[in-house]
């Protein structure tokens, strides 16, 4: 099941959360230990961040051994793709009215 | 949809309306007026006033946008800040109206853009944020096309 735009959202919203994001997608598959010397925040930090990238569905994770491994889901961005698809009918929509509004002032 | 990065950074909507600028500014700041084509709301064209857009609920949506004016620029700018989720941690936006007279009329064109919470103060960087990650994102997107 996709994440909810929200939760894709709010993740993102953070300047953090969106360099791990970043980090992850241009350098690929990445440990929390790796993670965490590129985003120069405390490793519970970092594992708090992915928590809730993960929730979002950005990425996906497997333990080899000691180590936790995320990789990006870019995937995910698509409920936020489709919100701003949404939003441009939103404004169409609201022009038209506008349009009706101006008509009817005098 | 052209490109999920360009597209995700800005939202721009444009017209031409056959009336004159004093006309559209009314429209867009006078709440009656206002109410009968965006929302029930409580503006006022006050720089730093709060107020709330409420639309009908829907599914993961309760309907409210809580805003805040940012720019009034008599019959040329106005913008407000379009925040859908309550909190803080709720999502951010920024809505600007720029009206250009034009010969036919008004050029009204409407931007929304995403900021980050801690840039509300330096309004004209806002987008900065996100701008700079779509664009390091474009690549990867590009496979969602």
């Amino acid at each position: 099941m996709p994440a909810a735009a929200n939760d894709v959202f709010r993740a993102l919203a953070d300047p953090t959360r969106r360099a791990i994001f970043e980090e992850l997608s241009r350098q690929g598959e990445q440990t929390v230990h790796a993670l965490t010397r590129h985003a120069r925040v405390s490793q519970p930090a970092v594992s708090k961040h992915l928590t809730i990238l993960k929730r979002a569905k950005l990425v996906k994770h497997r333990r080899e051994g000691r180590e936790t491994h995320y990789r990006a889901q870019p995937a995910a961005l698509a409920p936020m793709v489709d919100w701003l698809d949404h939003y441009g009918a939103f404004w169409r929509d609201r022009f038209d009215r506008l349009e009706d509004v101006l008509k009817r002032m005098e | 949809m052209t490109n999920a990065a360009e597209s995700t950074q800005t939202l721009v909507v444009e017209r031409v309306f056959p009336h004159p600028p004093e006309k559209l500014w009314r429209a867009l700041t006078e709440s009656s007026l206002l109410a009968q084509w965006m929302m029930t709301n409580d503006f006022e064209p006050e720089i730093g006033r709060k107020f709330r857009f409420q639309a009908q609920p829907a599914p993961n949506w309760n309907g409210v946008v809580d805003c805040e004016v940012l720019v009034v620029d008599p019959g040329k700018r106005l913008s407000y800040s379009w925040g859908v989720g309550g909190s803080e941690s709720g999502l951010q936006w920024v809505v600007l109206w720029t009206l250009t007279p034009v010969e036919s009329g008004t050029h009204v064109r409407m931007e929304q853009s995403g900021f980050r919470p801690d840039q509300q103060a330096a309004y004209k960087g806002a987008n900065y944020g996100w701008q700079k990650f779509f664009n390091n994102l474009e690549r990867v997107t590009g496979e969602l096309q």
